[in-house]
């Protein structure tokens, strides 16, 4: 029985050998037949040949020669020759070789194969690359080694993109049938990208069926791509949105507890964002090692810092002012004119350079959308800064006595509440919170004694918005103008954007003039 | 009615007073006489009495109605706006292109053709009533939203902030058709009179203090009158005064669109004077300086806000020539100071006991918030 199949093989052989016989094929390059050669080089590659790769770099590199009977010589970096076949060294000088040379169908050929021959590489990564390279110069002659390649394919992300290359020749070529071609344009459709729109509207006389599949799929295309523009707007704007929160919050408690207006609050960010650079300063000039940590040292320094120039502030003069809010807001407004010189005299009035951890610098890949990690790292910065005052004012004695002094400051310092050190201790909190706010602004924006000022007015519209006394409000407040403020954008321009931002909360305030979330009961009458 | 008194006719008086005295200063002595007023002395003064009429214009919402705007500087600028207009019309064919309706800026732009919003101001007469109706209709506007939704205190002088922050934004785009960053500039003269001129200068800071009176006079009789019994109501008990049966938004709007137009005439006399006027005038530190001046004279007299004006901006003119570093510390320091120890300025300082018709009500006593 053994004997029979060996047989039966022994017959089949040379029919198989003939399909693509590569002595055949190798005998082209040493004919000078151009259009021989090509074809050889397709055939080789086709067949997978084990030395097509070798014929196939030789021949770019201009290294492959023939002797006088045919038979392929490559010559290597010290001018010996090797045989091509049996890789033996060959003695051969000049005059008995012969350059095989190409002409532009050999070239296009060669690297057509090349491509085709890295899709059976070992390597996943290149395999990939190499089908992502024939989608993109969807060349009808690869169309083959395509087809096998799939075949053969274990790793299905690898698969898919080798059956959008072969689609994408498929389309092109103009011999294939009509329901090939549907099918193809299925799946580039299912591809999704700019660039499969842009094959799609560039097949070559499409039949009138495949010429609708192929607009139904560049519209559908098209749809898929505003979705992500729509998606990336919204990562925008919570962007935006959570450095307003950030900048805003601390805005919020002070206002909210003690119904001032601190018009030097942007001057607490600002600070925040020197001691970042103050910080960076010193760990760049004695500790390099650290400055991943810069930031998150940065953190707690700016907390202190700006709260203790906010506690001094409280006591200093905003105690004298209570019951005056409009004096309240034109006496921290000087004293921001006072810190902004202050820091002016001190740091210079130039920009000064905040540096980004690398940790912090990237992006993300997510789908359509590259998602900065800078931006990531503030939008959850702002989330864990906002749940941690939730917290605190939720679950702590501080947060009770704070809510306690919102609601009825009479009633709460007639129950033993001391409210004057209630008040110091939230502006401080305020302050310190305006200052974490200023260490995540300093690796987004620039570093200079404006800083603040570029956010106070967009803060103040956010707790306007949001309400006063509720953080909730704040939070919704600051999210929704961000995102509100990245969506008119690309109609309006970033200018016309903000301008209607500010007119719709001035109507809004209309509507609502206790904001979003207006506190109830006695304390809603002011 | 107003009674003719001393403290009525005394300030109008001194400032038309003073004027005149400069401009007889600079057109009587020689160059050489140490008498002699130089010029752009002349044009300060003319510079510092458009900033009071603003003043003025301020004093009257936040001192006597007790709205603290804090965009007032936007009627003032929009009134500079509408008369810069006028000017930049009258340079005509002499300016760098040449065109002769065209300003240089839109020729620089491209663009072929005068927006429709430019018509009309190739006349006086036309761009002078504009520097009055435009403050006044967007007052009118924004007030009558704001006031009838009953939004005050900080509320009333944040969005006050945002609008005027709004109009900076705007006024800063190229294609609002004002001139962009650069604003309205290069001058060649007003009906007529050349600015360089001497003559000219010297008319306009007459024009500018007679404004400055007639707006002081027009101002005391609004709050000698019954209304300006109202008003103070309102300020010192808005809630009380409506249960009283009045209509305290009708009154705060009547007021607030009065104080816009008296701001609106201050930056059309502001603007012949400086040669320019750019967005930056729209800048909520300008609003929120205005205020200081009014509080360091002293809200709610009229003739503080008139001295706070002149000596806060002497002030300014001093320091940022001589001390360009100190000058903010003492901005800021001045209104840190003011607050605290000066709540009722400079004019009421000197009074033994505050007289009657000078200070009607004592300073705001706020509730807490």
């Amino acid at each position: 029985m053994r004997l029979v199949l060996f047989l039966i093989g022994l017959v089949l052989l040379p029919a198989f050998a003939r399909a693509g016989d590569p002595s055949n094929a190798y005998s082209a390059f040493a004919s000078g037949d151009y259009d021989a050669m090509a074809a050889a080089v397709t055939e080789l590659a086709a067949a997978a040949d084990p030395h097509a790769g070798a014929v196939i770099a030789a021949l770019q590199a201009g290294r492959l020669y023939a002797t006088e009977d045919g038979a392929l010589l490559i010559r290597g970096d010290d001018g010996n020759y090797t045989d091509l076949l049996s890789g033996k060294p060959v003695a051969a000088d000049e005059d008995t070789v012969k350059k095989i040379r190409m002409n532009n169908a050999v070239r296009r050929a060669v690297e057509a194969a090349e491509g085709g021959l890295q899709l059976f590489a070992a390597d996943p990564a290149t395999r990939r690359a190499a089908a992502e390279t024939l989608f993109k110069s969807h060349d009808t002659a690869a169309l083959s080694a395509l087809t096998r390649a799939r075949a053969k394919e274990r790793d299905p992300s690898v698969a898919e993109a080798m059956a959008e290359a072969e689609a994408a020749a498929i389309v092109m070529s103009p011999d294939a049938p009509e329901a090939a071609k549907l099918h193809a344009v299925a799946v580039i459709r299912a591809r999704g990208d700019l660039e499969a729109s842009a094959l799609l509207a560039s097949i070559p006389s499409p039949t009138p069926a495949v010429a609708a599949a192929a607009h139904n799929g560049i519209v559908a295309i098209q749809r898929v791509l505003q979705l992500w523009d729509v998606a990336e707007s919204v990562f925008y704007g919570l962007s935006l949105g959570s450095v307003l929160l950030l900048a805003a919050i601390g805005l919020a408690i002070t206002f909210g507890v003690m119904g001032v207006i601190n018009m030097a609050h942007g001057e607490m960010v600002m600070i925040g964002a020197y001691v970042t650079f103050v910080v960076q300063e010193i760990i760049r000039a004695h500790a390099p090692g650290l400055f991943g940590a810069s930031v998150v040292i940065a953190v707690p320094l700016a907390f202190i810092v700006a709260g203790a120039i906010g506690i001094a502030i409280e006591r200093g003069l905003i105690r004298f002012l209570y019951g005056r809010p409009l004096e309240t807001l034109l006496a921290t407004w000087g004293l921001s004119l006072v810190l902004q010189q202050a820091v002016r005299s001190i740091f210079g009035p130039t920009n000064r350079d905040v540096g980004t951890p690398s940790w912090m610098s990237g992006a993300l890949p997510l789908g359509g959308l590259t998602i900065t990690l800078n931006r990531l790292t503030i939008i959850l910065f702002a989330l864990a800064v906002f749940a941690a005052l939730m917290a605190l004012l939720r679950y702590t004695s501080l947060g009770l006595k704070m809510r306690a002094v919102t609601q009825n400051r009479a009633m709460a310092a007639a129950m033993g509440i001391r409210t004057p050190w209630i008040d110091a201790l939230t502006f401080g909190l305020g302050s310190g919170v305006a200052g974490m706010a200023g260490v995540a602004l300093s690796q987004i924006d620039n570093v200079s004694p404006n800083l603040g000022q570029g956010y106070i007015i967009d803060s103040f519209m956010v707790v306007v918005f949001g309400g006063v006394g509720n953080l909730w409000g704040t939070a919704l407040g600051a999210l929704l103008l961000g995102i509100v403020n990245k969506f008119l954008e690309p109609f309006a321009g970033a200018v016309l954007g903000k301008i209607a931002v500010l007119v719709l909360v001035i109507l809004f305030i209309q509507r609502r003039p206790r904001g979003l979330f207006p506190l109830k009961g006695r304390a809603a009458e002011a | 009615m107003m009674r003719v008194s001393f403290a009525t006719l005394a300030p109008p008086a001194l400032v038309l007073g003073c004027a005149v005295l400069l401009v007889l200063g600079n057109v009587v002595p020689a160059a050489s006489s140490p008498f002699h007023v130089p010029i752009f002395a002349v044009s300060l003064t003319g510079k510092y009495l458009a900033y009071a009429i603003l003043a003025l214009a301020l004093d009257l919402v936040w001192g006597y109605v007790g709205i603290l705007s804090l965009g007032h500087a936007a009627f003032f600028a929009l009134g500079s706006y509408a008369m810069g207009m006028y000017l930049m019309r009258e340079i005509g064919r002499r300016g760098v292109y040449g065109n002769a309706t065209l300003p240089d800026f839109m020729v620089f732009l491209n663009w072929t053709k005068l927006p429709w919003y430019w018509y009309g101001f190739d006349h006086f007469a036309f761009a002078t009533l504009m520097a009055l109706v435009v403050p006044g209709l967007l007052a009118l506007v924004f007030g009558f939203l704001a006031f009838r939704s009953r939004v005050s205190g900080v509320y009333l002088s944040i969005i006050t902030q945002a609008l005027t922050f709004a109009l900076l934004l705007a006024f800063f785009r190229n294609n609002m058709g004002f001139g962009g960053n650069n604003g309205l500039t290069d001058f060649k003269d007003i009906a007529g009179f050349p600015l360089q001129a001497d003559s000219t200068r010297n008319g306009l800071l007459l024009a500018t203090a007679l404004a400055l009176a007639l707006a002081f006079l027009l101002a005391r009789f609004v709050v000698l009158s019954r209304l300006g019994k109202i008003l103070i109501a309102v300020r010192d008990a808005e809630s009380r005064t409506r249960f009283l049966g009045y209509r305290p938004e009708s009154y705060k709007l009547f007021v607030f669109v009065l104080s816009a137009v008296i701001a609106g005439i201050g930056g059309a006399l502001y603007v012949p004077q400086v040669g320019i006027i750019n967005p930056s005038e729209f800048s909520p530190a300008n609003s929120i300086e205005a205020v200081i001046w009014v509080a360091v004279g002293g809200r709610g007299t009229l003739t503080g806000a008139i001295i706070g004006a002149v000596l806060v901006n002497l002030g300014k003119t001093y320091f940022t020539s001589a001390l360009p570093d100190f000058w903010l510390y003492a901005l800021g320091g001045l209104f840190i100071l003011t607050t605290l120890f000066l709540p009722r300025g400079l004019v009421r300082l000197f009074e033994a006991k505050p007289v009657a018709a000078l200070s009607e009500v004592p300073a705001t006593k706020a509730r807490a918030a």
